[in-house]
């Protein structure tokens, strides 16, 4: 039962994280949402590595890809901020609509 | 007593998680988010893994505390001195949000799991460590390479004028074009 418990665990922070990065403007509250759902797959690797094959390490391997992926996410966020926030004032995303044409 | 402290800290994850989103104060999302992940690095750490739950622990306060200085920087009203509401669509993002976990949970409460294939090692630590030094090598290297590709390429974005636009596009030009004369080379 207890690995049921940690993936409704892992679910609601992805549920959670999902809704920030939907309705968010801001790019910096956008990463926060991703942020959450990437610890959902925190949860849901290191429960998986411990209540199904523990005897094999890749659960413990994927949650280092998704504390890295954590890592590379934030910092290539905080460059594009700051890169458009230089090109044209703006940290949210509505704004920088017109990136599309 | 275990239960206890997963049913707690859980509680306390998704709440905090909740909170992010929530409060009127960009110090205070980066702070709600800081203590969800560490409520997360505890259950974790229930979970016989020492060395994942402490490096989530100490790389996230050091990655919420430079998010926080950004966050200062660039956003309004960072203390909460007033309502702030930068949202779009937030129903429609409230309801897909909603029917994700809805689904998930059906998906985690139905599924019939298999039951534990094995017994969990002596030392958790060293079973990774050896699997990444070992048979996920390929892992290992692709995440080396990922980061490394990562601090070029943050560099490039965030830099204001490197060399290329200083001596341009083929590095030929004699003296840089600097909007502000002097400096080295003048």
């Amino acid at each position: 039962m207890m690995l049921q418990l940690f993936l409704l665990l892992a679910a609601a922070l992805l549920a959670i994280g999902l809704y920030g990065a939907l309705s968010q403007q801001s790019i910096v509250m956008i990463m926060m949402g991703i942020e959450l759902m990437v610890n959902a797959v925190i949860v849901a690797g290191a429960a998986s590595w411990w209540f199904l094959s523990p005897h094999r390490p890749d659960g413990q391997v994927l949650v280092v890809v998704a504390i890295t992926v954590m890592a590379v996410e934030m910092a290539m966020g905080f460059a594009v901020t700051t890169a458009i926030f230089r090109a044209r004032d703006v940290d949210m995303t509505d704004m920088a609509a017109d990136l599309k044409k | 007593m275990q239960l206890v402290v997963f049913v707690v800290c859980a509680v306390g994850a998704v709440a905090a998680g909740a909170a992010v989103f929530w409060v009127d104060s960009m110090a205070r999302a980066t702070f709600a988010l800081l203590a969800s992940f560490l409520f997360v690095a505890v259950d974790v750490l229930l979970l016989d893994l020492a060395y994942l739950g402490v490096l989530i622990i100490l790389m996230m306060i050091m990655e919420m505390v430079v998010m926080a200085v950004f966050m200062i920087m660039y956003m309004m009203n960072p203390a909460g001195l007033m309502p702030m509401s930068m949202v779009h669509n937030r129903r429609g993002s409230l309801a897909i949000a909603v029917g994700t976990f809805l689904v998930l949970a059906a998906g985690i409460l139905l599924i019939h799991w298999p039951t534990r294939r094995g017994a969990p090692p002596a030392e958790p630590t060293r079973q990774l460590g050896e699997a990444l030094m070992g048979s996920k090598m390929l892992v290992m290297m692709v995440l080396g390479l990922a980061l490394f590709a990562t601090m070029v390429a943050t560099v490039v974005l965030a830099q204001h004028r490197g060399r290329y636009h200083r001596y341009g596009d083929e590095l030929d030009r004699r003296a840089p074009d600097d909007p502000i004369r002097g400096g080295v080379g003048r």
